[in-house]
C-alpha cells in the first residue's frame, strides 16, 4: 500500500502541462467533427429549426467534453484502483432503476443528471469494460486458462445482462454480452470455450424466444418479413430504405431532403439520424460519416497496441467494442440489415445518455492514452 | 488485496520469468486484438456495401418511390366505449362531431391556409394559437383539428370553398357527451385532450379529437374505454391526393363499462340535498354503491371542448369546491358515528360486557382535565345498548380508556375506516383513524386524554363519508365488503357481486348483534333518532346519529348556556348519519353528512330517511320476513 501511494505522490510531479501536451488533440478535433455531423443532421432532424436539437446536441457535446478531458488528466493507476468503485455505482443505478421503473411507463429506465438523462444500462456498458480490464490486467496466460479465475468475471457480465434484460431492453442487454465477450478475448481466454458459449447460445436462442416480450418478438419476426406488418416495425425500416436509397451519390443537398415520407419515420432525431444524413448527402456523405466514425475506433486499437499495460489495452479494446456496436447497430438497423433495436449513433443521434457515458469512457481511454507508459505493477500467474 | 503484492516478493530469477510471460501475453493480445479489429473491419465494410447497394445501385428505384408515389398514413380514433348505469341507461356516451382537419403536409403554406379557412369559418386567436401548437407537435401527415361542431353551414362553406384550402378536409368523429351533466360528474369524471405523457406505446395520442379520461372513472377504466387505434395506409401522388388504399387494421373500439350507480335515484338524492351535503348509498351485501351523490358539482361536458380560464378561476376558488368529489375526498371526524367501534373493540379487548354499568354524571373526570357528556344533566347509569342509543359520551370516553387508542384504530381499519377501500375513483382519500405511533412519529406525545377524546369519534380523525358507509354495510352483514362502483366490462359481469365473494371480518355474531340491536335502538327504540323512523311499509331502519364540532366550544360558552343556533353558518358542528335497512336483512348502507348541519338527528337523520324511501321505492328489493326479536326490543 506505502509503495502504490509514494508512485500516485510521484505522477502528480509529472505536472499537468506534460500530460496536456500527450493528449491527443487530433482525436479530440475528430469527435468534434463526429458532433459537427450530428449538429448538422439535428438541424435537418429539426425541419431547418436549429433551435429544435442541434442547439442543444452542441450544448451537450461541449459539456460532456469538459467531463471527457477531466477524466483523462485522472492518473490512470487510481481509475485501476477504483475501477470497481465505478462498476458497483453503475449497477447499484441499474438495480434503482428497475425498482424506480414499476411507477412510471416508458420511461423507467432513466435518470435524471444535471443537463443530460442517465441510462443506466448505457453506463454499465463502460464500467463493464472497466472492471473487467482491472480484473483480467495482472492475468497471465496459465492465470487465464483456471476456469475458476473466470467465474467472477463471467458473473460480472452475466449480473447486469440479467438486470438489462428484465427491464426489459432485449438490444442493450445483447450488446452489454458482446462488450463482455470482446474483453474476455483479447484477455486471452481459450478459444474452445468460445466456441462452447456459442453452441450453448445456440442451444439458449429459442428457449431465450419463447420468454420474449410481445414487442420484442414482433420486431424479430418483422425484420424477418418486413412487408408483413407494414404499419408496425417494419414500416420504418421500408421508410428508412426508401429515404436512403432516393438519397442516391451525392444526395438532395442540405434541408433538401425533408420530403413527406420523411416525416413518417418516429424518432428520426435519434434511431433513424443517420438516414437524413445519407438521405441529403447521398451516398459521399454517408460514406464519409463512417470514415469518421472508423477513425474513431482505429483510435481505440491504436490506444490498446502502444499502452504498455495490459489494463489499457484491455480497457481500449472494451471502449473500441461499445463505439463499433453502436454504429455497426445502428447503421445496420436503418439498412434494414438488422431489427429494429433503438439504438443511437454515438454523437450524432439526439439524447444525452449515449454521449454523455460514450464521451465518459473516451475520457477514460484518454487517460490509458496518456498513461500509457505508467508502472502497473507486475502479472500475476 | 491478494492482487496487490508488493515488488519485494519477487526475486531476480522471477522477474526474468514474468518478463517473458508478460511478451507473451502481449503477443496473444496482439494476435486477438488485430482478429478482432479485422472482424469490426469486416462488419463496417458489410454495411458500406450494403449502403452502395440502396444508395447507388437501387438508388434510381427508391428515388422514384420517394418522388413519385408517397406512402402516407392514417390514424383514426376508435370510437371510446361507453358507460351505462344499472339500468342499462347510457351516462357517458359519444355523440357525432363535424369537424375540419388540417394535413400540414398536404398545403405550401400553412400559414395561409389557416387564414383562409378563418376567413370562411371565423377563428379566435387562441384557436389559431392552439392549432399552431398541435401541428408544431404532431408529426406532418396527422391532421390537425381546425374547428369542432361545424354547423351545417360551415361545412358547406368549407366545401364550397375546397380548391383554396389544400390540406383541409371536413370527417365525422365523435365526441364525448354526457346526458346527466353534473348528477354524475364526480362518480364519471371526465375526458381531456391527452399530453405527451398519455402516450403510452400505441401513440393514440396523436390522433385528433383523441380524448383521454382524467378523473373518475373515465379516468380509471381509460385502458378498456379506450380501444385501439385504426389505421389506414395510402399512397398518395405528390400534392397530396390518395391514389389508392393500400392496407387497412380497423380499430378495436372501446368498451362498454356498467356501472352499478342508478341515476334515477342519484338524481333524487342530489335533488333533496343542500351544497356541502355529502349521501353514499351502498349495497350493502356486495358493497356496490347505488348512489354518491354530493353538492356542489360541475358539469363534465365543458371539459371535452376545453375548460375556459374564467371557468376553471371559478372552480377552484369556490370555497365549496366543485370540482372535488367529496364523498370520497372530503374529510370529517365521524363524532358519534364512530361509537360503534369503538364498542366493538371494547367488547373484542374484553375490557366489558354489554351489560357493564358506566354512570355518566354528565362530565368524565379525567386528571384535571374535564370531558363533558352531550347532555349536560347526565344520563345516569348507561350499558352499551343504552349508551349507543343515547350516544352518551362519558360511556365511551371510558371504554376508549379501558381498551387503548392502538386497539380501536386495529378494530376500526377491519371497518374500511383509514385504509385503502380500492374503489374505481382515482385521487380518493385514505383518510386517517390516529394511532399512537403516528402520532409519535409527529414528534408528539400520546396521552390516555386524547385516548378519551377519540373514543366519541372527535380528534385527529379524518375520514370520507364513502368510509363512513362501507363501515355500517360492514356492522349490517358482517363481511368485508369493498365499495366498488362497476358492475360488467364490454356485458361480462365482475366477480364481487355476490355476498359470498366477500369475507367474513371475523367479528363473534354476539358483539355484532349487540351493535345492531343499539343501532336499531337509536330509531326505533327511543334513541337519538326516533324522528327519523321509516314509514312501516319499508320496514325497519338501524342508524346512527353524530354530531361533529368545527369550532371548540369554551367553558365561559357552556356556562352562559350555549346555543349552536346563534352561531354563525360556517361555525356551526357537522351533521352525520349512517344507516342501513331493512334492519333484519340489510341491503342498503348509507351514510349522510350535512356540513354546519347542527346536529345530527336533526338534519341528517331525516335526510338519511328520505334517501332510503326513495331507494325502496326505485330498486327492487326482496322483502325479507319481519325478526320476531325486533318487536321485543322496544320495551
Amino acid at each position: 500500500m506505502i509503495f502504490e501511494r509514494r508512485l500516485l505522490t510521484e505522477s502528480r510531479g509529472a505536472g499537468l502541462v506534460s500530460k496536456l501536451w500527450r493528449v491527443p488533440w487530433l482525436f479530440v478535433l475528430l469527435l468534434a467533427g463526429v458532433a459537427a455531423i450530428g449538429y448538422v443532421a439535428l438541424w435537418t432532424a429539426g425541419s431547418g429549426n436549429p433551435d429544435a436539437y442541434a442547439q442543444k446536441h452542441a450544448l451537450r457535446f461541449g459539456f460532456c467534453l469538459v467531463i471527457m478531458l477531466s477524466i483523462a488528466f485522472i492518473d490512470i493507476r487510481l481509475i485501476l484502483r477504483f475501477a470497481w468503485v465505478g462498476y458497483a455505482v453503475a449497477l447499484a443505478l441499474l438495480v434503482l432503476v428497475l425498482f424506480h421503473g414499476n411507477i412510471g411507463k416508458g420511461a423507467q429506465r432513466w435518470l435524471d443528471i444535471g443537463p443530460v438523462q442517465l441510462q443506466p444500462s448505457e453506463l454499465m456498458k463502460i464500467m463493464l469494460a472497466l472492471g473487467l480490464a482491472a480484473w483480467f490486467h495482472r492475468a497471465s496466460w496459465e492465470r487465464m486458462g483456471n476456469p475458476l479465475f473466470l467465474i467472477p468475471p463471467a458473473l460480472m457480465v452475466l449480473v447486469p445482462v440479467g438486470l438489462i434484460l428484465k427491464q426489459p431492453n432485449l438490444g442493450t442487454a445483447l450488446i452489454t454480452a458482446m462488450i463482455g465477450a470482446a474483453v474476455f478475448w483479447a484477455a486471452g481466454m481459450r478459444w474452445w470455450k468460445f466456441a462452447l458459449m456459442a453452441g450453448a447460445a445456440a442451444i439458449a436462442a429459442p428457449i431465450a424466444y419463447e420468454n420474449l416480450r410481445d414487442y420484442q418478438r414482433a420486431r424479430i419476426t418483422t425484420f424477418l418479413d418486413p412487408e408483413s406488418d407494414p404499419l408496425g416495425a417494419g414500416y420504418n425500416i421500408i421508410q428508412s430504405k426508401i429515404a436512403l436509397g432516393s438519397g442516391g451519390l451525392w444526395g438532395k443537398g442540405f434541408l433538401q431532403g425533408t420530403q413527406g415520407h420523411l416525416n413518417f419515420l418516429p424518432e428520426k432525431q435519434t434511431d433513424f439520424i443517420f438516414t437524413l444524413i445519407a438521405e441529403e448527402f447521398g451516398f459521399t456523405g454517408a460514406i464519409a460519416t463512417m470514415f469518421m466514425l472508423l477513425a474513431v475506433i482505429v483510435f481505440c486499437y491504436i490506444v490498446a497496441f502502444r499502452s504498455r499495460h495490459q489494463f489499457g489495452r484491455l480497457l481500449a479494446i472494451g471502449l473500441g467494442t461499445n463505439f463499433f456496436l453502436y454504429v455497426f447497430v445502428n447503421v445496420a438497423m436503418v439498412t434494414g440489415a438488422i431489427p429494429v433495436g433503438g439504438v443511437p449513433l454515438p454523437l450524432i443521434s439526439h439524447g444525452g445518455s449515449a454521449m454523455l457515458t460514450v464521451m465518459i469512457g473516451f475520457g477514460l481511454l484518454l487517460s490509458a492514452y496518456v498513461h500509457r507508459d505508467a508502472e502497473l505493477g507486475p502479472m500475476r500467474e | 488485496m491478494k492482487f496487490w503484492p508488493g515488488r519485494r516478493a519477487s526475486g531476480f530469477g522471477a522477474n526474468t520469468n514474468i518478463k517473458r510471460e508478460e511478451e507473451r501475453r502481449r503477443t496473444i493480445f496482439t494476435r486477438r486484438a488485430a482478429l478482432l479489429g479485422t472482424l469490426q473491419l469486416g462488419a463496417l465494410g458489410f454495411l458500406g456495401h450494403r449502403l452502395y447497394r440502396l444508395q447507388i445501385e437501387e438508388g434510381r428505384r427508391y428515388a422514384t418511390l420517394a418522388e413519385e408515389n408517397r406512402v402516407s398514413a392514417r390514424l383514426f380514433a376508435p370510437p371510446r366505449g361507453r358507460i351505462l348505469d344499472r339500468r342499462g341507461d347510457v351516462v357517458a356516451g359519444n355523440r357525432l362531431n363535424w369537424r375540419a382537419l388540417l394535413v400540414a403536409e398536404q398545403t405550401a403554406d400553412v400559414t395561409a391556409t389557416i387564414e383562409t379557412f378563418s376567413r370562411i369559418v371565423p377563428l379566435q386567436d387562441h384557436e389559431k394559437a392552439r392549432i399552431e401548437r398541435d401541428i408544431r407537435r404532431n408529426r406532418r401527415f396527422v391532421p390537425v383539428i381546425l374547428r369542432e361542431f361545424l354547423s351545417w353551414e360551415e361545412m358547406a362553406a368549407i366545401e364550397v370553398n375546397a380548391p383554396d384550402l389544400p390540406g383541409v378536409s371536413v370527417d365525422m368523429g365523435t365526441t364525448r357527451i354526457y346526458p346527466e351533466t353534473e348528477h354524475l360528474a364526480h362518480v364519471l369524471g371526465y375526458v381531456g385532450t391527452p399530453t405527451e405523457q398519455d402516450a403510452g406505446e400505441e401513440g393514440l395520442v396523436h390522433l385528433p379529437g383523441m380524448r383521454v379520461g382524467r378523473a373518475g372513472l373515465e379516468r380509471f377504466h381509460d385502458r378498456v374505454l379506450r380501444g385501439r387505434a385504426g389505421a389506414v395506409q395510402v399512397e398518395v401522388n405528390a400534392v397530396g391526393r390518395v391514389i389508392r388504399e393500400l392496407d387497412r387494421r380497423e380499430g378495436i373500439p372501446g368498451q362498454d363499462v356498467q356501472i352499478s350507480v342508478d341515476t334515477g335515484l342519484q338524481k333524487a338524492i342530489r335533488n333533496k340535498i343542500d351544497e356541502g351535503t355529502t349521501a353514499v348509498l351502498l349495497d350493502a351485501r356486495n358493497g356496490e354503491v347505488l348512489a354518491m351523490a354530493t353538492k356542489p358539482s360541475f358539469d363534465p361536458n365543458i371539459f371535452n371542448s376545453g375548460v375556459s380560464a374564467a371557468q376553471w378561476r371559478q372552480w377552484t376558488a369556490s370555497r365549496s369546491t366543485p370540482l372535488i368529489n367529496k364523498a370520497t375526498n372530503g374529510l370529517y371526524a365521524p363524532g358519534s358515528t364512530f361509537k360503534m367501534v369503538v364498542a366493538l373493540a371494547a367488547l373484542e379487548a374484553k375490557v366489558c360486557r354489554p351489560g357493564d354499568i358506566v354512570h355518566c354524571p354528565g362530565h368524565f373526570d379525567f386528571g384535571d382535565t374535564r370531558f363533558h357528556c352531550h347532555k349536560q344533566s347526565g344520563h345516569a347509569g348507561m350499558n352499551m345498548r343504552t349508551a349507543i342509543a343515547q350516544s352518551c359520551d362519558v360511556y365511551f370516553y371510558e371504554m376508549a380508556r379501558r381498551t387503548g387508542m392502538d386497539k380501536i384504530a386495529a378494530m376500526s381499519h377491519r371497518f374500511g375506516l383509514g385504509v385503502d377501500l380500492d374503489i374505481e375513483l382515482p385521487g380518493t382519500r385514505r383518510g386517517l383513524v390516529p394511532t399512537r405511533g403516528w402520532r409519535q412519529a409527529q414528534g408528539h406525545p400520546w396521552n390516555i386524554g386524547d385516548t378519551i377524546v377519540h373514543g366519541i369519534g372527535q380528534g385527529f380523525y379524518q375520514l370520507t363519508p364513502l368510509s363512513l358507509a362501507v363501515m355500517t354495510a360492514r356492522l349490517a352483514t358482517g363481511r368485508a365488503v369493498q365499495p366498488h362502483l362497476t358492475r360488467a366490462i364490454a356485458g361480462q359481469p365482475l366477480r364481487g357481486g355476490k355476498p359470498e365473494d366477500w369475507p367474513s371480518l371475523g367479528i363473534p355474531e354476539a358483539d355484532l348483534r349487540v351493535v345492531r340491536e343499539s343501532m336499531w335502538a337509536v330509531v326505533n327504540g327511543g334513541g337519538t333518532a326516533g324522528s327519523a323512523r321509516l314509514p312501516g311499509q319499508y320496514g325497519i331502519m338501524a342508524g346512527k346519529t353524530g354530531t361533529t364540532q368545527v369550532r371548540r366550544v369554551s367553558r365561559e360558552q357552556r356556562e352562559r348556556g350555549f346555543n349552536v343556533a346563534n352561531l354563525p353558518r360556517e361555525w356551526r358542528p357537522h351533521a352525520l348519519f349512517v344507516a342501513y335497512a331493512p334492519y333484519d336483512n340489510p341491503v342498503f348502507a348509507l351514510s349522510v353528512i350535512v356540513e354546519h348541519g347542527t346536529s345530527g338527528s336533526g338534519a341528517a337523520a331525516p335526510l338519511a330517511r328520505d334517501i332510503l324511501v326513495e331507494a325502496f321505492q326505485r330498486l327492487p328489493i326482496t322483502p325479507a320476513p319481519r325478526d320476531p326479536r325486533v318487536a321485543e326490543l322496544g320495551r
